[in-house]
């Protein structure tokens, strides 16, 4: 499924913005930055829905928003369900010769809080049933809409308002979901991880998965500084940092097929540019605690995790 | 217009639902499974699987996702149908608020069943009633004909431009649903000449041009947005401006499908039944009614003065249609198939009276709670409830207002 849509960064800069400035994400806000990107590598008429959340309060503020393609947002645990309605009506007006375009794309934008969480049943459901449109899963590892509270997509050791750094738990107890694995495993035709560090990536995959025939599925890690705890100069950085120690590595699975994706091929045969999870932790205010000698054995776990979902990860793109 | 020949076929409730859709040129159809509802669901996939009909069906893993993708669907500019009931019904609970705020004319056929727990597949009103305040057209039928007829008439009046209300139509589960009647179905085309094709209003988009009302890339508007307190109370108040309209529309569509079919249930919105000199009456919804209609021509063959009368529909509530065909009632027994625990009698019996406080002469008025879970409402209870408004009438006084019946005490 080899896109054949070449770009340079001067296409990119030309192509009319879809998530437009005004809406009223904070500053450095990592999810913003991620629409904007993604909503570069469109092809033609495209509708958008997206779940409640963050990024759909900064961007639909009645009467304004920041849309400039059609845009519904119908409530927090159903938008894979959205856009499979979307995309069956598509399908119908088709049918009837109703339809002014030869394709629509359909694209469904959530959270993790309304991935992991509480949507996953809808998001199963329609991968399950082959509807054919891309998912988009901004994630911030938190629900930060409702005021950074913990999710299945918050990572091991995180501080968040209901996983706090209490004096006998040390933040979030439990690891990160692997959901990407899991949108693998229901064997649709894509499924990628993508940070809004490696922009260029990121605009080719989500072209990808809008130009795959069925669910596709991107998982874009994009930082919070509300959340994350960190100046809002540093959201690229800490993306970027976060593949560089592999706590968030790039890959693709087109066809359940897996490739690791250059930023982290680099990394897989130079294991020597393999950074320490500590270079990651430490900058993020949301891990401040790890770094009390009463809890920093929490480092060494998170390390571990890593280190052993990296290997996992080697082993399923036939790199080792 | 000629009242149309139509052929006679023997169709249960849920089959006389599935066929009206067939009939109504359904663009979209999602729908999960949950008995009684389940019948309207399979006839619709046999139609699906034998090319009987061309309507896109998706059958969901819930029926959130069931009336999720109805709703986007709708707003694509579709025309969409879902079933459920009971506990499906409690778990849409929370689209169907976003379903009627983002005004898109879903129509859907509710199967009326107890609500867990204890779990119970019969009928009773529990789901439906809670679901009054939802923005929602409520439809309740007394039979498997009318169930047939209000769905057609459904997809009229919920994408009426001057409407765009979601639209439910409730039949009984078991009484209805499972059990075989002679149904009158008018021919395909008839059906597909009255219901028409959706037409998608105009609104102003984000640019202040006319648009249509619906997700097209050609003319992007921004549905379902973050609506704080500046707009949300006026967006609710057009909902309620839209119901007000309700009625009007509601009777047009009902004596338009009159002049074709030759069949009328009231006026569209209530159903008197010998209630012109009636000193006694009852108000009910549903099969019941058909029950009670035996009952009161039972009395009055004994000369006594007795009616009752049906309410079709239940949101928007008619409430001077009511007034009027009460007002000379001079006792009055509701009959509430759902209870509303900890209140003082059912939802029904709190809005008649409610009503009735705006009549001029203020009747003796009586709840009676009945049939929750499938509870068998015989005649022979009915009578009871007759009974006890002669006794009022004699009496003048209300011992009891609010009574369960048919139950063990
Ligand atoms: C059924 C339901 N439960 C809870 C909420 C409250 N709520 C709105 S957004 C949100 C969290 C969103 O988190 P996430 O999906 O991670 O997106 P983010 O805000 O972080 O961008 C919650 C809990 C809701 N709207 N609906
Ligand atoms: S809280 Fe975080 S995700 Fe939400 S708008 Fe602010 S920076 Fe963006």
């Amino acid at each position: 499924m080899a896109s054949k849509w070449k770009f340079t960064i001067k296409d990119l800069a030309e192509k009319p913005e879809i998530f437009m400035s005004g809406h009223r994400a904070c500053a450095g806000c990592g999810p913003a930055i991620a629409y904007r990107q993604i909503l570069k590598a469109t092809r033609g008429p495209i509708i958008a829905t997206n779940a409640t959340g963050c990024m759909e309060v900064v961007s639909t503020i009645y009467p304004y928003t920041a849309w400039s393609i059609p845009f519904i947002h119908t409530a927090f645990e159903n938008v894979a369900a959205n856009a499979a309605g979307i995309e069956t009506a598509l399908k119908a007006l088709k049918k009837k010769g109703q339809l002014k375009y030869d394709n629509v794309d359909v694209i469904a934008f959530a959270g993790d809080g309304g991935t992991y969480d509480i949507g996953i049943q809808a998001l199963s459901g329609a991968a399950e049933r082959g509807h054919n449109f891309l998912y988009v899963l901004y994630d911030n590892e938190a629900y930060m809409n409702t005021g950074i509270q913990r999710s299945g997509g918050t990572p091991h050791g995180a501080w968040t308002t209901t996983s706090p750094a209490g004096r006998v738990i040390p933040g979030k107890v439990r690891y990160k979901k692997p959901i990407a694995y899991i949108m693998v495993a229901h064997d649709i035709p894509y499924v990628a991880t993508a940070s809004i560090a490696y922009w260029i990536d990121l605009v080719r995959k989500t072209r990808r998965g809008l130009e795959a025939e069925g669910p596709a599925f991107l998982h874009a890690l994009a930082p919070c500084p509300r959340g994350w705890r960190y100046d809002t100069s540093k959201t690229v950085e800490i993306a970027r940092s976060a593949v560089e120690t592999c706590v968030f590595p790039l890959w693709e699975a087109v066809d359940g097929e897996y490739a690791l994706s250059a930023p982290s091929k680099v990394i897989a045969l130079k294991p020597e540019r393999k950074k320490p999870v500590k270079d990651y932790l430490k900058v993020q205010g949301r891990f401040r605690h790890l770094f009390t000698p009463k809890f920093e054995y929490v480092i060494d776990e998170i390390q571990q995790i890593i280190d052993r979902r990296w290997k996992r990860l080697l082993k399923k793109c036939g790199m080792t | 217009m000629a009242i149309t020949k139509q052929n006679l076929l023997a169709l249960n409730g849920d089959e006389a639902v599935a066929y009206a859709v067939k009939q109504s040129d359904v663009d979209v159809v999602s729908a999960y499974p949950i008995t009684p509802q389940t019948i309207i669901v399979e006839r619709f996939s046999e139609y699906v699987h034998n090319g009987e009909v061309d309507t896109e069906f998706v059958c969901v893993e819930s029926e959130h996702s069931a009336l999720s993708m109805c709703l986007t669907a709708s707003a694509t500019g579709v025309r969409v149908f879902t079933a459920s009931g009971s506990a499906g019904l409690a778990l849409m609970h929370e689209i169907l608020y976003v379903t009627s705020g983002a005004r898109a004319p879903v129509v859907m056929a509710i199967v009326n069943r107890a609500l867990s727990g204890p779990i119970n597949i019969h009928c009773d009103h529990s789901d439906s009633m809670v679901e009054r305040d939802a923005g929602w057209i409520q439809i309740y039928v007394e039979n498997s004909q009318e169930a047939y007829d209000s769905i057609v008439q459904a997809f009229r009046i919920a994408e009426h431009n001057d409407l765009l209300l979601p639209t439910m139509v409730m039949l009984d589960a078991f009484f209805l649903s499972h059990t075989l009647e002679s149904v009158n179905v008018l021919p395909d085309e008839t059906v597909r000449k009255f219901v028409g094709t959706r037409k998608i209003p105009l609104v102003r988009g984000h640019k202040g041009k006319l648009v249509p009302f619906k997700l097209d890339p050609e003319n992007p508007i921004t549905m379902g947005p973050l609506d704080l307190y500046d707009y949300y109370f006026e967006h609710k108040r057009q909902q309620e401006e839209a119901m007000q309209r309700a009625p009007r529309i509601i009777k047009e569509v009902h004596d338009e499908y009159a002049r074709i079919s030759g069949r009328k249930y009231g006026n569209g919105l209530i159903e008197p039944y010998r209630l012109e000199d009636a000193e006694i009456a009852t108000v009910c919804l549903g099969s019941t009614a058909g029950t009670t209609k035996t009952v009161v021509d039972q009395l009055r063959t004994k000369g006594i003065k007795a009616g009752l009368l049906r309410l079709r529909t239940y949101r928007p509530y008619p409430v001077q249609d009511i007034i009027n065909a009460l007002e000379n009632v001079k006792a009055i027994a509701v009959m509430d198939r759902s209870h509303s625990f900890g209140a003082h009698g059912g939802p029904i019996f709190h809005e008649i009276r409610h009503t009735l406080y705006e009549a001029s002469i203020h009747p003796q008025i009586v709840d009676y709670i009945y049939g929750l879970g499938g509870r068998d409402m015989p005649q022979t209870l009915i009578h009871e409830i007759y009974k006890d408004l002669q006794k009022i009438l004699e009496t003048k006084r209300v011992e009891k207002p609010i009574q369960f019946i048919g139950v063990r005490e």
